[in-house]
């Protein structure tokens, strides 16, 4: 099955995004398709190249970023939600004038579209967040 | 469900899309956010309802003054949807009664649905995105 995952909340306030990369890690496991993951709301802050969580904690951002690159799957952090939140990638960083950026590898900023697209592709799209 | 997804000329595909609001308008970012999905969805040609349950009834809400908790109004964007094409809106009458409201305190007109009717709905969706 084809599966496309959205994460409505931020790294560790909320266990929604422990959820939504478990739920990922086992529908790979079992040889499903992992289309997108989609983050919006809060779990824009999933994508913070800047976090630094204590050393004998999970690293949720870097687990993304890992996931993204042993199976290639696509990352997309909503970019209206990002740049309320102050989430900048490069390209944002120089077209908004400011002095930084901070989305970690793996992870790439880009429309609403997308999200509707995960839902008209994937054969499920599931849900993680209130 | 997916022996029910239409195919459009060219090709694309049409599936049903709910967006589901629980949540009140304001106090947290949710409503509005999710307007916005809304929003966007109507460039993808999609069969796209929306259905208002729990405190997501307070969404349509006439009248709201939002200049004492200096946040954006942005009830005029349900009246908007319309000129989306999205003109299905629902609301679960148990969530309105339970809340002392009636279809007269809405912004747009709406269909009221019991929880029975609206679950039912809600399982014909090949998409159910939830705020």
């Amino acid at each position: 099955m084809k599966f496309a995952i959205l994460v409505n909340e931020g790294p560790y306030t909320h266990q929604a995004s422990d959820s939504a990369y478990q739920f990922a890690k086992a529908a790979l496991a079992k040889g499903h398709e992992l289309f997108r993951v989609f983050f919006y709301h809060d779990g824009v802050n999933n994508a913070s190249r800047l976090t630094v969580p204590p050393q004998d904690d999970r690293h949720i951002v870097n687990r993304w970023s890992a996931l993204a690159q042993e199976h290639g799957i696509d990352l997309v952090v909503c970019i209206a939600a990002a740049q309320r939140r102050g989430m900048l990638d490069e390209n944002e960083m120089k077209r908004q004038g400011k002095d930084a950026n901070n989305i970690a590898p793996g992870f790439r900023i880009s429309g609403l579209g997308q999200l509707v697209e995960a839902g008209i592709q994937a054969d499920r799209l599931v849900t993680f967040g209130d | 469900m997916s022996d029910e997804i239409e195919m459009e000329e060219g090709g694309g595909v049409v599936k049903k899309f709910m967006f589901l609001n629980r949540k009140a308008p304001y106090g947290t970012i949710y409503a509005l956010e999710g307007l916005e999905v809304v929003l966007i969805s109507a460039a993808f040609e999609q069969d796209v309802c929306m259905a208002f349950v729990d405190d997501g009834v307070y969404q349509l809400m006439k009248d709201v003054d939002t200049s004492g908790i200096e946040m954006k109004n942005f009830s005029k964007t349900y009246r908007a949807l319309e000129g989306y094409d999205i003109e299905k809106l629902y609301v679960e009458r148990e969530s309105m009664e339970l809340r002392g409201l009636t279809e007269d305190d809405f912004i747009v007109d709406v269909t009221v649905l019991s929880s029975a009717e609206l679950a039912a709905l809600m399982a014909e969706q090949d998409v159910v995105i939830s705020h």
